[in-house]
């Protein structure tokens, strides 16, 4: 638990945060391994577990009919997968697969949820940090549905 | 920075006639030609650009692409050329041997000198890495003068990456850090395969943890896309000061007199392309300027 907590501190996402707080994260998290290929989840699937990377990147993919995955954005190091985990229904709406060896920490989304009912503190402080995050992402969305290059 | 400075008695309303030498395809719609004028023209600066008449058609401003060590060797000029109008596809429609007329170079360069000692972090969208390549040439060529050197590019697509194989080789460089993102990658089933970054090239910057204190940053694209990189730059630290960009408006006289090129104060043409990021902030987010 103690080198998990020294990870769970030295996140960026979690930089700053008091030692209270990183040991109820501490108590929500694993350290996982994914090999290239392999899908961190699925679309369709419940949005149980979030991704810290710490090494190796991800492919953020959408399949069509007869055109087969696209990938709309790829993740790497200090980013973090899945953000649907947030809001209900809780549910992945697009595939994660590993393009290269991914080392990551797994946080357990319902264990996380909870403890943030319970403890509003820790919500908002988790809202604050995750919340740039989901405004990063849109920002970048729009800029990319621009399509500037055309 | 550099202005233009044309050689007494060189008039800068006259083109000079030019041979085309060869002429590339580099993604669909662009093209690279070599030209060779018939006369020497000043020496140029990365950033600097030519008009270039297409006689029948009218004139076109396109930047200098090619490699200014070279050029200043006496060797051939090089413009990147994308086909979006009546001039510009005339002009990538020649063929080697043809003549074109030619006048320049205009404008200010990059900021190569205010460059030396810092870090040096180039951005490039699209047809930008144009205009951005003889700085990169420029920064390879004296890579001891500069601190580290990073190169994000953002394209729209496979098909579309300029200039790939340079890219290639200048990835394979432990000295230079290249990153090529797409906007969309596509399927592996369309097209050439894809196997790097996907997301626009922005969302790069804050992955190299620059030094803000240190670096400087020239930046090349399409407007929006120049906006929200230094958005994400100064968002890491970097002041105003230290980013440059290259600016584009459809150009006439290419030396300040005819105003066709006017962004807010400025006349792109003689007071740019190049502009440091702080004169342009105030009017780059205005719908018509």
């Amino acid at each position: 638990m103690e080198s998990l907590a020294r990870i769970v501190r030295d996140l960026p996402l979690f930089a700053g945060l008091n030692e209270d707080f990183c040991e109820l994260i501490t108590g929500c998290v694993r350290n996982i391994r994914f090999a290239p290929g392999e899908y961190l989840f699925r679309e369709g699937q419940p949005a149980d577990e979030m991704y810290l990377l710490r090494a190796g990147r991800v492919a953020l993919e959408v399949t069509a009919p007869g055109r087969g995955a696209v990938t709309f954005q790829t993740l790497g190091e200090g980013e973090l997968v899945g953000l649907s985990w947030l809001v209900p229904p809780w549910r992945w709406t697009y595939d994660a697969r590993a393009l290269e060896t991914v080392r990551a920490i797994g946080i357990d989304a319902a264990c996380l949820r909870g403890k943030c009912e319970a403890d509003p503190a820790l919500g908002y402080e988790m809202m604050k940090r995750f919340m740039p995050v989901l405004v990063e992402r849109l920002h970048a969305t729009r800029l990319q549905m621009l399509d500037v290059y055309g | 920075m550099r202005a233009a400075a044309l050689p007494p008695g060189q008039d800068p309303w006259a083109p000079i006639p030019a041979r085309v030498l060869s002429r590339r395809a580099e993604t669909p719609g662009t093209w690279t030609l070599e030209i060779a004028p018939s006369a020497p023209l000043a020496p140029w600066a990365p950033g600097q650009f030519n008009m270039l008449w297409l006689f029948g058609a009218g004139e076109s401003a396109i930047s200098h692409s090619g490699d200014p060590t070279v050029a200043h060797q006496g060797g051939p000029i090089r413009h990147t050329i994308r086909a979006v109008g009546a001039v510009t596809e005339g002009l990538v429609a020649l063929r080697p041997g043809a003549v074109l007329g030619v006048r320049g170079p205009f404008g200010t360069g990059w900021p190569m000198d205010q460059a030396e000692g810092r870090d040096v972090v180039v951005i490039a969208g699209g047809l930008g890495l144009a205009p951005l390549r003889p700085a990169i040439l420029h920064l390879i060529a004296h890579r001891a003068r500069f601190g580290r050197v990073a190169l994000l590019c953002g394209m729209r697509s496979p098909e579309a990456i300029l200039f790939r194989r340079e890219l290639e080789r200048w990835s394979a460089r432990l000295d230079l850090e290249v990153h090529v993102t797409l906007d969309h990658a596509g399927p592996p089933s369309q097209g050439p395969g894809w196997h790097g970054e996907v997301g626009v090239v922005t969302r790069l910057v804050p992955r190299l943890r620059l030094d803000p204190a240190r670096t400087l940053a020239m930046v090349c694209g399409p407007e929006v896309m120049m906006r929200f990189a230094a958005q994400a730059l100064i968002d890491g630290g970097l002041p105003s000061a230290a980013i440059w960009l290259s600016m584009e408006r459809h150009m006439k006289c290419a030396v300040g007199l005819c105003g066709r090129c006017q962004f807010g104060p400025e006349l792109i043409c003689r007071d740019g392309p190049v502009f440091r990021h702080d004169r342009l902030a105030p009017f780059l987010a205005l719908g018509e300027v």
